[in-house]
């Protein structure tokens, strides 16, 4: 342990605390494990012991019965883990109960980022900047194509396609965590005040989301009510949903999605999506290199994602950085 | 712009024929003269600014962007446009106001190669992403947003509720921005005057022989004639009042290309056949020619250098008489027009123009004896065409048949694969395979013989894609070295000597047949036998 930062390592299934045996987002079960939000690639069940946001550990318990051994940790608190570690969690920005995880250790600071974003998000609070030696970040989108416009201006997108097509419905693909909520809140603060459908798969989880605190307003689902009540309404459902036999049930539904991908056409095009929605809950590339800076690491690893781009951008910019090659992280709807 | 863009954009949306139809209607009626002319020939690929290509705005791009992360962000979108519409970096204050498309058009026309980086760029800063997208595509004359130039005329018809077999005649002979095309449909004013212009007759094409086709053409065999399908470019080429053209299958004119064809022709006649490049092989009843890979050399160029003219002189292999002097032949039989062909032919230039030769054969098995024994490398099969049958546009249904030579097959190791472009950007699409050049068990190794990206169905290249992510080794920016375990069983229509490439060999059209996932990597095929099928 005698190398700087040898007390963590990146394994090809997560992120080992090596003193306190200790995995963070671990894609396979372990005794003791951190996680930074309930997204399926970040959170598995089946850990000894899940150390979590409240927020989180509810998302977990209800995508995937995992209670047991639930350890709840609020954020800004420090809870000591064997062989000398302490662990804070911090808001990351990302979805409801998301944190960056601060792993402290022999006089080195680290942060686990998980994933993150740094614009406004009525569901969860912001990105807290937290000096440290090593920044573990990640990299979805990091491409300098990747430029997120403002919210607003997709909002505005959505209330005008339904508002052009009053005898079709806008079928929006959102990920059921997070994104669905975000999409729904963006769209109450743009003054819609209209019932939102949802598909049965996002019921729960907004559910949930409310008893957080975040008020959707007034949500109805698909099943049961007759396609004629569903013209010039907005319907959410999950990304698989979008082109399923599912939505035969709208009028001639407008087929949108939320993504960051949503940015390059092709992307849009492969998911057949006539409406493509720009909204993102990860850091774009400014986001992603204006948060290095401001972090000011002395190393930054980067984690999944376009990790070859960010890599180059500190090298560009004389920072010292490495890759990590994890595995079975995947946000392809995002 | 704006609207442009708009159009632009979604039309890249927009999968329903009838769906584009509408936008484009929509955008013709909506916008004024010239406008809408300039926008209709960005659609069809009908501009062309020689000024700027994919490299002007790649060597914009790393003047502002660094190279690597350019080229990382390319790599990711698969489009140049795409990408610099992305990666523009956004002007710091007011944006000055966004050019019309005639505006932007005609300052495309001005700039030449030393102006074009400067004047592009004060151009892309006068627009939003959307706008540079739109701008870039129309700049580089490839939209490839999936609309023909027919569907573009079936829009102008039903955007102004004219016949669209009317809006095909008036058509040629039109320029951009269409000016009395648009006063014509959308005002009332005479129509376009197109008897004196070289028009484009469209093709009567052929059906692949399969199915229950081949036991019918067997069983009526005497209604047939066979001709050799030469393997090169069916051309159409149309003499009228003193001008020559000559077109491409799609109805390009490719005049330019060949200049020496559109010099020869000197007759008032319409003419259908293949053109090919003077070779060594056999074939014809005048010379021969040589394989495609010589053809190459000529295809796809704008201006001709006078070396390639003498290196690679083309000429024309004639299937068929549309139209003689004044007189439309087309209603007549094959039969007929053949007897008219076979007259017509001695008074053209023997050195640009021959016949194409009929083939004797009793029955359709000795057609396909003949078929299989003529591997030459100007012969892509044969073709059967009804002796009674007219010249009809389109394939229609027993008439024409083309009966390919079956591919030969290899199997080989696949060894790199590479992302492939626009729509399979996302999907490891472009596979290198390779065979053995010795005993597998006794250290042999593999040596890359060809690339294919092209003969699986999309549930395949899913499959393969996965494949390719998941035998990963190395990864060398957009391609991956895969662990060399999966074996592809790779058709290809000849395969010559080659030093050019390490191997020694280089296929021709080849293509993914069948994924071999049951079949052990050192089973694949060997050099050997590559280069045992060289008939060069």
């Amino acid at each position: 342990m005698s190398a700087p930062f040898g007390w963590i390592r990146a394994e090809p299934h997560g992120i080992h605390v090596v003193p306190a045996d200790a995995w963070i987002d671990p894609a396979r079960p372990v005794e003791r494990a951190l996680v930074t939000h309930g997204h399926a690639d970040h959170a598995r069940g089946g850990h000894g012991r899940t150390i979590a946001t409240p927020a989180t550990l509810a998302i977990m318990k209800l995508r995937y019965w995992t209670e047991a051994g639930a350890s709840p940790v609020e954020y800004g608190e420090t809870i000591r883990l064997p062989g000398g570690v302490a662990a804070t969690f911090l808001p990351a920005g990302h979805v409801l109960g998301s944190a960056q995880i601060l792993l402290e250790h022999a006089g080195e600071r680290v942060i686990v980022t998980g994933d993150y974003k740094r614009r406004p998000d009525p569901t969860c609070p912001p990105f807290v900047v937290t000096p440290c030696d090593v920044f573990v970040t990640e990299a979805t989108f990091g491409l300098p194509v990747f430029r997120h416009p403002p919210i607003a201006g997709e909002i505005a997108k959505l209330l005008k396609a339904r508002a052009d097509n009053p005898e079709r419905c806008v079928l929006v693909g959102a990920y059921a965590v997070g994104k669905a909520q975000r999409v729904i809140a963006e769209l109450r603060a743009a003054g819609y005040a209209e019932p939102i459908h949802l598909h049965g798969a996002l019921e729960r989880m907004c559910r949930l989301y409310e008893e957080f605190g975040v008020a959707l307003g007034e949500l109805r689902l698909v099943a049961g009510q007759p396609k004629a009540a569903l013209a010039g309404q907005i319907v959410l459902c999950p990304p698989s949903a979008l082109n399923d036999r599912w939505s035969r049930r709208l009028p001639d539904p407008i087929t949108a999605m939320a993504s960051g991908w949503m940015r390059v056409r092709q992307r849009a095009r492969q998911r057949m999506v006539e409406l493509p929605l720009v909204i993102s809950d990860h850091a774009d590339w400014d986001e992603l290199t204006r948060t290095i800076a401001e972090v000011n690491p002395a190393e930054s690893w980067i984690t999944h994602g376009r990790e070859d781009a960010l890599l180059r951008w500190c090298q560009l910019h004389q920072r010292k950085a490495r890759a990590l090659a994890l595995v079975g992280y995947e946000d392809e709807d995002d | 712009m704006e609207r442009f863009a708009a159009l632009v954009d979604s039309l890249v949306y927009t999968r329903s024929r009838n769906g584009k139809l509408k936008l484009i209607a929509d955008y013709l009626r909506a916008t004024p003269d010239p406008d809408r002319g300039w926008a209709l020939a960005a659609l069809t690929d009908g501009l062309d600014f020689p000024a700027v290509k994919a490299s002007t705005i790649r060597n914009l791009m790393i003047e502002r962007v660094d190279p690597v992360l350019y080229a990382l962000s390319r790599d990711f979108v698969g489009d140049t446009a795409e990408t610099a519409s992305l990666l523009w970096p956004e002007p710091l204050g007011e944006r000055t106001s966004s050019p019309s498309v005639a505006q932007a058009v005609t300052e495309l026309h001005g700039m030449t190669r030393a102006t074009a980086p400067a004047e592009l760029a004060a151009l892309l800063d006068r627009l939003d992403a959307n706008g540079r997208y739109a701008l870039l595509k129309l700049a580089t004359g490839a939209m490839r947003i999936g609309i023909s130039a027919r569907l573009a005329k079936v829009a102008f018809a039903q955007a102004f509720d004219v016949s669209v077999d009317d809006v095909e005649e008036y058509w040629h002979g039109q320029f951009p921005p269409y000016g009395e095309l648009f006063a014509w449909a959308a005002e009332g004013a005479p129509a376009p005057d197109a008897s004196h212009v070289p028009l484009f007759r469209p093709f009567m094409l052929a059906n692949p022989l399969e199915g229950p086709a081949l036991a019918a053409v067997a069983a009526d065999f005497a209604a047939f004639a066979a001709e050799w399908k030469w393997d090169g470019i069916r051309v159409q080429l149309v003499h009228v009042g003193g001008e020559t053209r000559v077109y491409s299958r799609s109805g390009d004119d490719i005049s330019a290309t060949f200049p020496e064809i559109a010099a020869a022709l000197t007759v008032p006649a319409v003419l259908d056949g293949e053109l090919l490049v003077r070779g060594s092989h056999q074939g014809g009843e005048a010379g021969g020619a040589a394989s495609f890979n010589a053809l190459q050399q000529r295809l796809g160029r704008k201006a001709v250098s006078k070396r390639l003219l003498a290196d690679f002189p083309a000429f024309v292999r004639l299937y068929d008489l549309l139209i003689r002097d004044d007189d439309d032949l087309r209603a007549l039989s094959w039969e007929q027009r053949r007897a008219e062909l076979e007259a017509f032919v001695p008074r053209l230039d023997p050195e640009r123009f021959d016949l194409s030769s009929v083939i004797e054969a009793g029955s359709l098995d000795e057609l396909a004896t003949i078929r299989e024994r003529a591997r030459d490398e100007a012969i892509e099969g044969v073709m059967l065409k009804r002796r009674d049958a007219p010249y009809v546009a389109g394939r229609k249904t027993g008439r024409w048949f083309k009966w390919k030579r079956d591919p030969l097959l290899v199997d080989c190791v696949l060894m790199y694969a590479q992302r492939g472009s626009g729509k399979r950007s996302s999907f490891y699409s472009d596979f290198t395979f390779g065979c053995w050049d010795g005993d597998p068990d006794e250290g042999a190794e593999l040596l890359p013989v060809g690339k294919a990206y092209f003969g699986f169905t999309d549930e395949e290249l899913k499959w393969l894609d996965h494949h390719v992510r998941n035998h990963t080794v190395h990864r060398f920016g957009p391609v991956r070295e895969t662990d060399k375990s999966l074996v592809l069983e790779v058709a290809f229509d000849s395969v010559h000597a080659s030093k050019r490439h390490k191997s020694g060999v280089a296929m021709r059209f080849p293509r993914i047949s069948r994924i071999r996932a049951d079949k052990p990597a050192h089973e694949a095929d060997r050099l050997a036998t590559l280069k045992a099928m060289i008939r060069d």
